[in-house]
């Protein structure tokens, strides 16, 4: 039954308004999180809020385990679902360069749109830097285009590349974030005592 | 908007796990109706190139990055990830308007660092990030977050390459932000 577009249960007409939907619904729950602040959301990098973490991770588990079961049940046919691409070395040096611009910025593309939504300059400002970066990489791209396209290893998932069932990486990252859970809620104790203003 | 007094008292945000899970189901939503997650860096993609079009449009189509993304038949902003931008745009300001934050323009820094600082900052951390998620095939919201969630390998690896430099970075960053 789903993917209910790509089956072709919703008709492709609806996309767009389906699209505005579920945009609102992103936006709303990132602001709602507080990702309109740059101060919280790096919060996560020094130690004072881990915020990010709690979300990132409660979203993955859900939609992981979400996506498992309704495959489970045969209500999804998981081989028509999208699988990015994974060109090895070229996502990681691109990783790397977005951490760099994390840690700069104070935020990334969706949370920035949601500072501009409440009248953020910052939010604004990096924006408009997302704008110009991809400009720099249009601009540049001869340069680089056969690095772009180096390391293609097609549309495969952890399974496909471990071997590893997607239920035990499910599990793992579910392992993984609980423990994490636990263990930055004791780090964001201690780090706040010693700051003097939480007030962003 | 009123005002608590007392310093340490934090914003008003929703619970981050219940943001987790909302978030989560969200992203089981967009994949069980469109088959492929959600995204953010795309949007302002489409963007570059509808400029580079309109401007240039010679040299937008002999561009081998953009040419991939113009078409005959339509604009390169009417594509999914627009609208579902524009979405992000609108919740943000439902958000913001339900909890009180929508207010006049103003720049959130340390209070170690100027305005004018910060904004310079936020400039290049962008266009890192803009540079970044072309290379990663998207940002943290359709690599990272939809590519993990959807157990591919290279969204997994988007997500620790972003988080992994974040952490080694900080230290050298900290004035920002502490």
């Amino acid at each position: 039954m789903c993917p209910l577009i790509p089956n072709g249960i919703i008709g492709t007409g609806w996309d767009f308004v389906i699209a505005l939907i579920l945009g609102i619904a992103f936006g709303f729950i990132l602001e709602a999180s507080g990702f309109s602040s740059s101060r919280n959301i790096v919060g996560v990098f020094y130690g004072y809020n881990f915020v990010v973490l709690r979300v990132f991770f409660t979203a993955l588990i859900v939609a992981m385990v979400g996506l498992l079961y309704f495959s489970y049940f045969g209500w999804l046919d998981l081989s028509k679902i999208f699988i990015l691409p994974t060109y090895l070395i070229p996502m990681i040096v691109g990783g790397v360069i977005m951490g760099i611009g994390f840690i700069m910025g104070g935020f990334c593309p969706g949370t920035s749109f949601t500072a501009v939504a409440i009248g953020k300059l910052d939010g604004i400002v990096f924006t408009i830097g997302l704008y110009l970066g991809i400009f720099v990489f249009t601009e540049a791209y001869p340069l680089f285009g056969d690095f772009y396209n180096s390391g293609d290893l097609g549309n495969v998932t952890i399974t496909d590349a471990f071997g590893i069932p997607a239920s035990w990486v499910a599990m793992a990252f579910t392992v993984v974030a609980l423990a994490a859970f636990w263990g930055t809620s004791l780090i964001e104790k201690r780090v706040r005592k010693n700051r003097s203003e939480y007030k962003f | 908007m009123n005002k608590h007094h007392s310093k340490n008292s934090e914003p008003k945000y929703i619970n981050p796990y219940l943001g987790g899970v909302l978030l989560g189901l969200l992203v089981l939503v967009t994949v069980l109706i469109t088959g492929r997650g959600l995204g953010a860096s795309g949007a302002i993609k489409s963007t570059v190139v509808t400029t580079a079009h309109v401007f240039t449009p010679e040299q937008a189509k002999s561009n081998a990055y953009m040419n991939k993304f113009i078409s005959d038949d339509h604009s390169p902003m009417y594509t999914w990830l627009v609208f579902e931008t524009l979405g992000i745009f609108l919740g943000g300001l439902l958000s913001g308007i339900v909890f009180g934050r929508v207010k006049k323009l103003r720049t959130e820094h340390s209070p170690k660092i100027t305005s004018k600082t910060r904004l310079i900052f936020a400039l290049i951390g962008g266009m890192l990030f803009g540079i970044g998620s072309q290379f990663g095939r998207g940002c943290t919201s359709g690599a990272a977050l939809s590519g993990t969630a959807t157990f591919a390998l290279g969204g997994a690896v988007v997500m620790f390459a972003i988080f992994g430099t974040g952490y080694a970075a900080a230290y050298f960053f900290r004035k920002l932000w502490i």
